[in-house]
């Protein structure tokens, strides 16, 4: 049976400024889920803090709406223990650059089996325009008042550094790419990430939708072959009159997942709602 | 048969084989239907320094260390300078030859270990068991435990090292019996033919918790804590059990946290700096309501403080850690044979009020070595609390993940487990797990909660009293400092005293009603801890109005034992509740 994207609807209200990108965003997650003949109870969503942690309370789906940074290592555990579930990974740029840094880092590594959306508006929304990991330099926000001392990271050439297995970039703009690369990323084994650029119209007056519609453009389109590690760095470190998006890096040959690696290829959920005690009777008379 | 009660140190630089010895005279202790203590004393360096072991062995249960020594087997010079004196008159040093010292006395046996360790095992590494050969030898073992020991000890690493080690001890038995011309007073009792499990504090913890059915631990090393994690590591692969060593201790509470909400019986296990870092995660169980085990083996603080050493220095930090108010249970085991059941059970109390659940040992715990009886397994109970059936969640409209009920606690389904969505937040919420503001729905989720504790405090584990009827002088104490105080007791009661240890193997909800009867009448109560401010004596007194009249504290990170707590005593105590 088909399923809706409607049935990923809370009836709640929704607390987003009108003109945000998240509501771009959440629509197109909620098209391509229900796209992919997902329902909302096989779907779990870690989410951050931040405006679009929200997406947590926004969507109807199992949820874990944790703390600032820590969603993550929270889909780590959760993953890795009920294989029933397709986890996504929801959070903003500061919640995932700053706060959640050392984690991105080592879920990278591991090759969680999560899909990784960071709603990256180069401020941050929730806490009222401070500067995030990615602002502008010499952007003013309350936090810098005379203009951000620091270069914006690149999360891009940081996950290709980690060989992260699936790096991309979207718009929140563009719902077609956008919903392209998700589609592939919620499909593939292991770690998926994806920076999703959006505007902030309360609190971004730089880094505008115009501004931004204005300089990406598609590097799957120009021809760019995600297989190439190296030609991806090198596309990555663009930045400026020109954004590059799309999918910079895929595994080639498919990677073991954390679960399996863990688990010893084991793959059947170690937890359900009866849990039996373990036999531990052989171990217990290794001390005898 | 006459009780005995012996003690045997062995001394040496780190990486000398000072474990080896003493796990093989441990060992065949315990076949010998003996009771042990065996405690180690490390520096936090892998080579060089100066370690010991000391190992305890009585016809009775002990749970402490002697101050006097019946053996010392001496690697180093160091062992000789720093623990002669702790000999009892008669006591025997068996010192390794290699060392060219003046012979320390009469009593002495200067043995070529590595010599007869190359001639006999063909390494010279065998000289570990010519040395525990000599000193089974001189304590008048029965040799045939003692080569079963080694057959069992080293089986595992194959058979020609299980002969070669064999071979050795026998080297050492041979050499002591021809050349040590002193005489030793142990007459080691074979006084039982059952078989004893021989286990750690920390190996305890770990097997209670795979008893429980824990499916999940994640943790980051920090001793001495990292023997729990590395126990359960071992396991996975004959086991259900996913292991993850993370990253830093914030993503190992966090990774614990997705798992236990995903269903899976979750756990992590720290000293004191990691658990500093888990605090956020503790808060957030704490608010969605998450089950999950904190095994917090504390160490001296603060900061780093003294890595390999002990203290009981975090009972209230854990009691009083994380932003908000949220019910918590904390448990205290006293040996390891409490460990194993208070971790066993520590997952129930965990999933049926739907709390963080504290397990609290320390490093003279977690390290030291216990004979127990092996464990009836079959008398583990598993209870998940109130879990909604894959039945009753079909029939639901919507699941409440938060429903407010008279106990407050709500009926748990698992994500995946049918076609309902299950919401959990970290914001205040409604019974749905939808983020709300509002006053009065706050107030009441913040109720319910709090009535979890409620229910918790009806079933605390009862302190536990032990000593004289109507007592005089009760030692209020909790943790291994038990062992200390029980001694301490015992002896001082065979003086005519009427002294009584109150300990408690749990400290929250603190059981205030059962504190006040068993401490009501004496006339004196010692709070006796290993701290520097007298945690549970303030506890007590937070607790119930009542403040004991003085303590015995140690604070410089090795472990009290009888000795100290009765001349501490003797000596007025001290009063750190000004």
């Amino acid at each position: 049976m088909a399923v809706e994207p409607k049935e990923y609807n809370l009836d709640r209200e929704i607390t987003w400024c009108p003109g945000c990108g998240n509501f771009a965003i959440m629509d197109t997650l909620k098209r391509t889920l229900a796209g992919l003949g997902l329902s909302p109870h096989q779907v779990l969503i870690v989410a951050g803090i931040g405006q679009a942690g929200k997406m947590g309370q926004h969507m109807k789906a199992n949820t874990l709406h944790v703390l600032h940074g820590r969603l993550l290592p929270v889909a780590t555990g959760a993953g890795l223990v009920n294989n029933r579930l397709k986890v996504l990974a929801i959070g903003g740029d500061g919640d995932g650059y700053a706060e959640g840094g050392n984690h991105l880092i080592h879920a990278a590594r591991r090759n969680i089996d999560v899909t990784y959306m960071v709603h990256n508006n180069m401020i941050y929304g929730l806490t009222k325009g401070q500067a995030s990991p990615t602002s502008t330099k010499s952007i003013k926000t309350p936090t810098t008042p005379q203009g951000n001392p620091l270069e914006g990271l690149n999360p891009i050439t940081l996950l290709l550094g980690l060989k992260a297995s699936f790096v991309a970039r979207s718009f929140a703009g563009d719902k077609e790419q956008l919903r392209a690369i998700l589609e592939k990323a919620i499909q593939k084994p292991g770690f998926a990430f994806i920076d999703i650029l959006q505007q902030c119209p309360s609190f971004n007056k730089v880094n505008t939708f115009k501004w931004f519609k204005e300089r990406v453009y598609d590097i799957n389109e120009a021809g760019h072959d995600p297989s190439d590690l190296k030609e991806a760095f090198r596309v990555a470190l663009e930045w400026g009159d020109r954004i590059p998006t799309g999918i910079f890096y895929e595994d080639p040959e498919p990677r073991p997942v954390f679960r399996e690696a863990v688990l010893g290829g084991e793959d059947k959920p170690v937890t359900t709602s009866e849990i039996n005690p373990l036999d531990i009777t052989e171990i217990m008379e290794e001390h005898l | 048969m006459a009780d005995h009660d012996y003690s045997v140190k062995v001394g040496g630089e780190a990486g000398q084989g000072i474990n080896t010895i003493a796990s093989i005279l441990s060992r065949s202790f315990a076949d010998q239907g003996l009771h042990l203590f065996a405690y180690q004393d490390y520096y936090s360096r892998v080579r060089g320094g100066h370690n010991f072991y000391q190992v305890r062995t009585a016809t009775y249960p002990v749970y402490t260390f002697s101050d006097n020594l019946e053996v010392l087997v001496a690697l180093d010079k160091a062992s000789l300078d720093l623990h002669a004196g702790e000999l009892n008159p008669g006591g025997v040093i068996i010192y390794d030859k290699a060392l060219e010292v003046e012979t320390p006395g009469d009593n002495a046996l200067p043995l070529p270990m590595a010599a007869l360790g190359k001639k006999h095992g063909g390494k010279e590494v065998m000289g570990n068991s010519v040395a525990a050969g000599a000193a089974w030898q001189v304590m008048d073992g029965d040799q045939t435990i003692l080569e079963q020991t080694l057959g069992r000890l080293f089986q595992k690493k194959g058979s020609a090292v299980a002969e070669a080690n064999l071979k050795a001890a026998r080297a050492g038995a041979d050499y002591a019996r021809d050349n040590f011309t002193g005489s030793c007073k142990c007459r080691l009792q074979k006084t039982s033919d059952k078989k004893s499990l021989v286990l750690t504090g920390n190996e305890a913890l770990a097997l209670g918790s795979l008893a429980a059915g824990c499916r999940f631990i994640s943790s980051y090393p920090m001793t001495p804590a990292s023997g729990v994690m590395q126990y359960m590591a071992r396991q996975t692969r004959r086991l259900p059990l996913a292991y993850e060593q993370a990253e830093d201790e914030i993503a190992a509470i966090n990774m614990s946290i997705g798992a236990a909400n995903a269903g899976a019986r979750a756990m992590v296990a720290t000293s004191g700096g990691g658990f500093s870092l888990m605090v956020e995660g503790l808060s957030l169980a704490g608010m969605n309501e998450t089950p999950l085990v904190i095994v917090l083996g504390q160490r001296p603080g603060p900061a780093t403080g003294m890595a390999t050493r002990t203290e009981q220095g975090d009972l209230l930090f854990a009691l009083h850690a994380g932003s908000g108010e949220f019910p918590r249970a904390i448990f205290a085991p006293r040996t390891a044979e409490e460990a194993f059941w208070t971790a066993a059970d520590a997952f129930n109390i965990a999933e049926r009020y739907q709390v963080p659940v504290f397990v609290m040992s320390d490093q003279h715990l977690a390290d030291a070595y216990y004979t127990v009886e092996p464990f009836k397994l079959n008398k583990v109970v598993i209870d998940r609390g109130q879990v909604i059936t894959d039945n009753e969640l079909s029939q639901m409209e919507t699941y409440n993940r938060y429903k407010i009920t008279e106990s407050g606690i709500s009926p748990r389904a698992f994500m995946g487990q049918g076609e309902k969505c299950v919401m959990v937040p970290g914001n205040e919420h409604n019974e749905s797990g939808y983020s709300t503001e509002d006053p009065v729905v706050r107030t009441r989720m913040q109720d319910k909660r709090m009535r979890k504790h409620k229910a918790m405090a009806k079933e605390v584990k009862a302190p536990d009293s032990y000593g004289a009827n109507n007592p005089d002088t009760i030692l209020l104490t909790w943790g291994s400092s038990y062992g200390a105080c029980r001694e301490a007791v015992d002896r001082a009661n065979r003086q005519g005293e009427k002294w009584q240890v109150v300990s408690f193997p749990q400290l929250w909800p603190f059981p205030a009603k059962e504190a006040m009867a068993l401490t009501g009448k004496a006339e004196r109560v010692i709070s006796v801890e290993m701290n520097s401010t007298g945690q549970l004596g303030r506890l007590l007194r937070l607790e119930t109005g009542r403040q004991p009249d003085l303590a015995v504290l140690k604070y410089d990170g090795r472990p009290m034992n009888a000795t100290y707590v009765l001349n501490q005593i003797e000596n007025g105590g001290v009063f750190p509740w000004q």
